[in-house]
Formats: structure tokens, C-alpha cells, sequence
């Protein structure tokens, strides 16, 4: 349960040198408390860039960075108060695995927050059990488990921590369906429980638009939309052109409107788009 | 930052120093460390430092860059000078004094050698990409193998390792801000429990480097990969106009260098 507000925000990569790149430049964003939060843009916008900073892993170029009213990279104290407070899963998490155990690697957040035995214990286990890590599992090497597994694993390594702001860049890149679908259901869950605010990076509309309050999408380092799902899918020909796409079931909404069949409200999910035509199709009968 | 290393670092460029051969400038490189061990006199520095200069110009290095490729061997160099003032007898500065005039001369002298050996060895790494370097080098070795030392072994070795040098530095960010994420502290603590915390990066970054070293593997045998034998290049190395001239350039360097040292200066 955490705010969080960005001004100004620029990154420069390798200044000074023949490599230098702006990898986002002007982000001004406010982030409410227990608002989930999808974070879309191309391949190089800048997404995991942006994140970077609102944990203080990357210092800006310029702007700032404020965590429930705090300057995170004010003094040392606040920078490593935030890693505790906004916790950040990383692409491909499962590649950072490292300890002989699954319950160890859960462990090592909560033991570097200096936290009791006892209750890192506790917290080892709710974070298994919220992301599906079931305790037989406890013992076994991480680098045994399967990629979803491990990702899991990975994920619940992050949540022991009971972050106020929980960042996940690319959750669902490389699972099969299901597998996306259980991590989104962990997040939402997790957010649900705690009532934390959550950041959700990803390039593909579809996953993070069916559970997102807000999206914000990035296009070469700047903010090009900003607002609810609706308000940015009303915007296909910009997100085509930008390189992204609008979710599959407001395309078929917005061809069948231009066929004049008359679809009521916002639809981006295949549920809302089965209750349109279901709620058409009663009227249709009606009407006959 | 890790990456903020420059030492040995390749800037593509399209300068004079860029389109020599690789074989021309590892040539130049030894030339110009022969003459730097044998320049003695302030005169032979004052004109090494001068071609060091040009050459910098010539490949359009800024000042800053080469720089910061010295900043790791900082403690190096002041250890040197230290260990040089001290330990060189003479005329003390004041009477009684363990500091000698002559020491403060060598102390300089020597400290400007290993500044101008690193700057030269970096200005042949700024304008030449590893492969052709390792290209270089391996046919510049070529006669080895007769006496059965495995030349184009030991390159490809080489242009791997360097291929993989700035995979492994940006892949070691990475796990240190993941793991920083998790609260990881690899700058507080007494030496051992640092060491400690080292832990959390050398793993996974070890198990990806087997990873991805069995992937290489495979992906060389299955594109054909036999070892060197009747292997041919893709970018053949050839000496052009320029190279002669660069050489002929080095011997001239060389050349004066040797003449000062023997009128002592
Ligand atoms: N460590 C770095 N050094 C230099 N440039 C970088 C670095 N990291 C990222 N960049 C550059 O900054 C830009 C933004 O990168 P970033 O990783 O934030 O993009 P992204 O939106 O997360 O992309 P993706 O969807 O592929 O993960 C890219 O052009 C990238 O090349
Ligand atoms: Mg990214």
C-alpha cells in the first residue's frame, strides 16, 4: 500500500561515450494506492528501464522519484529502505535462483530484511502457498524444478517480502497458457489480500487488459497514453502504428460495429465480448 | 557501473587507425613498447608522448576515454612511483632526507611508462574489434603449428572468451539488481561476510555460463564445426598501401628512438 509519483524522470545509458542512449526521457506518472497498473510498450521503450528506477536499482539522469512522499534516492537510508518496500520480479526470475533449497531461496528477502525466524518462516510459507509452491517442494534444489516452477518459485521469493508495491516485468513471458493465466491469478490475489499497488510489464494487451485498473503505454521512452483500458483501446490506429495491437475480442467489437451491429459498452475480454452478443441476441429475439 | 570499464574496450569507428590491418597494428603496438623500454632520456619521452598524442588524435580518442581505461590501475601506478622515490639513492632533497632527487626523476619516468604502455595497448583495443584482433594474432602465429602448438585452438578460445566478456558483465549486472531487489547488500560488512554475499551473483551466474557454453557447443557442431583443419575465413585479412606506410611510419619511430638513446637523450 504505497503511492508512488515520478517527475521528470530521464535515463541516459553510457553517457558520455560512442554508446550513448536515451532509454526514457520526460516520464512524469502518479500511481495511487492499490492501483494495478499495466505497463505496455514495443521491444526498447523503456519499460524495464522505468521500472528499474522506482525501486532505486537505477538512479535518474535527471527527475525524480517519490515513494509514498519519500525521494528514494535522497540518502542511503531511504535507497535501501524502498528494495524492501517496492519489491521488483525481474525478466526470466528464474535465471537468479540460487540457493540450495526452494525454501532458502524464498527465504533470502525476509532474511535480508532482518526479520525473526519465526516469522520469515511464516512468510516463506504464505508466499508458497499464494503462487502454488506446495511445501514438498521445500527441500528440492531450485535448479530441479521445471521453468514455471521456477518461476513461481522466483516470484514468491519477492512476495515474502509483503511488498507495499509489488513490479513484475514480463511475468508471463515463455509459459503456456494456463501457466499465464495461474501467474495472473497469483497477482491478483496477492493484490487483493494486501490491497498493494502493482506495476504489470508486459507487450501483450490481452493478458494484462483483462485485470489491469489502468494501462500506461510506452513508446520510445515517453508516456504515449495514460488511462483506463477502454479509454486506451479507443485508440487501435495509434497502438497499430506504435507497434502494439488492441486485444482480439475489441477488434472483432469495433469490425462489428463498423458493420452497424450495435455493441453496447467496453469490450477487451472474451467475456465481455460473449455478454454483448448473448445480451444482442436476446433483443434480437425479442424483437422478431 | 560495471560496464563503465573501458580498458580493452572496441569503439567502431571509420578513423585511419580503424581501417589498418589487425596484423599491422599488433606490429605498430610492439614497435612502439620497444621504443617505449628504450626511450631513457626526457628528450625520448617528451617524444614518445608526442606520438602517443598523434596517434590518439588519429583514431579520434577523446582524452576522457583513455582516462577512465587508467582509473583501475591508479593504485598500480602510485605504487610504482612510491616504491621509486624511496628506494633510489642519490643526492637527498634536504640533507638527511631518504627522498632523492634522482628518485623523484625515476619516480616520474616510471610512472609515465606504464601510463603510456596501458594507453598504447588501449588505443590498438579501442580501434580493433577482438575477432580481428584474435583473427590477427592467429595467422600471425600461423608458423607454430608446425611444431604442433594448436594456434587456431587456442584463437578460437580467445575470440569466444571475448565474445562472452560483455555477455557475462551485463548478464552479472543483472543478477546484482535482481538480487539487490531481494535486499542483497554487497557493500557493507567485513571482508568475509562481502565474500558471502558474492554468493548469491557467482551461482546462477555460473550456472548460466554452462548453460549457455553447452548451447555454443551444440550450436557449433550442429552448423559443422571440426576444428581448424581446411577451415577458411569469411573476412580475409589483407595488407593494403596503408599498412606499408604505418609501418614504415613505425620503424621511423624506432628509428629515432634508438639515435636518442644514443646521444643520451
Ligand atoms: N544496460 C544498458 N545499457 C545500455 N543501453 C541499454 C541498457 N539497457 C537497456 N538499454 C537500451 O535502452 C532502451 C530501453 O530498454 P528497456 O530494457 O528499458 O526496454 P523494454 O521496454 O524493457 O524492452 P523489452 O520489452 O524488450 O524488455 C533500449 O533501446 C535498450 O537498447
Ligand atoms: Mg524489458
Amino acid at each position: 500500500m504505497s503511492e508512488i509519483k515520478v517527475s521528470g524522470l530521464r535515463h541516459v545509458y553510457s553517457a558520455d561515450t560512442p554508446f550513448e542512449k536515451i532509454a526514457i526521457d520526460n516520464v512524469n506518472v502518479e500511481i495511487p494506492h492499490g492501483q494495478l497498473v499495466g505497463l505496455i510498450g514495443h521491444t526498447g521503450s523503456g519499460k524495464s528501464t522505468f521500472i528499474q528506477h522506482l525501486n532505486g536499482l537505477l538512479v535518474p539522469s535527471s527527475g525524480t522519484v517519490l515513494v509514498d512522499s519519500v525521494n528514494i534516492n535522497g540518502d542511503k537510508a531511504a535507497a535501501r529502505d524502498v528494495r524492501f518496500k517496492v519489491g521488483l520480479v525481474f525478466q526470466y526470475p528464474e535465471y537468479q535462483l540460487f540457493e540450495e533449497t526452494v525454501y532458502a531461496d524464498i527465504a533470502f528477502g525476509p532474511k535480508n530484511m532482518k526479520l525473526t525466524e519465526s516469522e520469515i518462516d511464516e512468510r516463506v510459507r504464505e508466499a508458497a502457498a499464494l503462487v502454488g509452491v506446495g511445501e514438498e517442494l521445500f527441500e528440492r534444489s531450485p535448479l530441479e524444478l521445471s521453468g514455471g516452477q521456477k518461476r513461481r518459485v522466483a516470484i514468491a521469493g519477492v512476495i515474502a517480502m509483503r511488498p507495499g508495491v509489488l513490479i513484475l516485468d514480463e511475468p508471463t513471458a515463455g509459459l503456456d497458457p494456463a501457466g499465464c493465466q495461474r501467474i495472473l491469478e497469483t497477482i491478483c490475489d496477492y493484490r487483493e489480500k494486501t490491497g498493494s499497488t502493482v506495476v504489470i510489464v508486459s507487450h501483450s494487451m490481452d493478458d494484462v487488459a483483462r485485470i489491469a485498473d489502468r494501462l500506461i503505454v510506452f513508446n520510445h521512452g515517453s508516456i504515449r497514453f495514460d488511462g483506463t483500458p477502454e479509454e486506451v483501446f479507443s485508440n487501435p490506429k495509434e497502438l497499430s502504428d506504435i507497434g502494439l495491437s488492441v486485444p482480439a475480442p475489441t477488434q472483432i467489437a469495433s469490425a462489428l460495429r463498423e458493420q452497424g451491429v450495435e455493441i453496447e459498452g467496453s469490450v477487451y475480454t472474451t467475456e465481455q465480448l460473449l455478454a454483448a452478443l448473448l445480451k444482442l441476441k436476446k433483443e434480437v429475439g425479442r424483437n422478431a | 557501473m560495471l560496464k563503465d570499464i573501458t580498458l580493452g574496450q572496441y569503439f567502431p569507428g571509420d578513423t585511419v587507425a580503424h581501417r589498418l590491418d589487425p596484423r599491422t597494428k599488433l606490429l605498430l603496438v610492439i614497435i612502439y613498447i620497444v621504443g617505449l623500454f628504450n626511450a631513457n632520456g626526457w628528450a625520448s619521452y617528451a617524444f614518445v608522448i608526442l606520438i602517443t598524442a598523434l596517434s590518439m588524435a588519429i583514431s579520434k580518442i577523446k582524452p576522457k576515454s583513455a582516462l577512465k581505461g587508467l582509473k583501475p590501475l591508479v593504485i598500480i601506478i602510485i605504487l610504482t612511483a612510491v616504491l621509486n622515490i624511496f628506494y633510489t639513492g642519490g643526492t637527498p632533497i634536504i640533507e638527511g632526507w631518504i627522498i632523492t632527487w634522482e628518485g623523484i626523476a625515476r619516480a616520474v619516468m616510471m610512472s609515465l611508462r606504464i601510463i603510456l604502455l596501458i594507453v598504447g595497448t588501449f588505443m590498438l583495443t579501442y580501434t580493433t574489434s577482438p575477432i580481428a584482433l584474435t583473427d590477427g594474432l592467429e595467422i600471425m602465429l600461423n608458423p607454430l603449428k608446425k611444431i604442433k602448438i594448436p594456434v587456431h585452438e587456442m584463437s578460437m578460445m580467445m575470440s569466444m572468451a571475448l565474445r562472452f566478456i560483455p555477455t557475462l558483465i551485463e548478464e552479472t549486472d543483472k543478477i546484482m539488481s535482481a538480487q539487490k531487489a531481494r535486499g542483497a547488500d554487497f557493500d557493507s560488512g567485513n571482508l568475509f561476510q562481502r565474500a558471502k554475499a558474492l554468493l548469491p551473483i557467482l551461482v546462477p551466474l555460473f550456472v548460466s555460463a554452462f548453460r549457455r557454453a553447452d548451447e555454443l557447443a551444440v550450436a557449433m557442431e550442429s552448423r559443422c564445426y571440426h576444428g581448424g583443419k581446411g577451415r577458411t575465413r569469411m573476412k580475409q585479412l589483407r595488407m593494403q598501401g596503408i599498412d606499408a606506410w604505418a609501418l614504415l611510419l613505425g620503424a621511423a619511430f624506432l628509428a629515432v628512438i634508438f639515435v636518442m638513446k644514443r646521444f643520451g637523450l
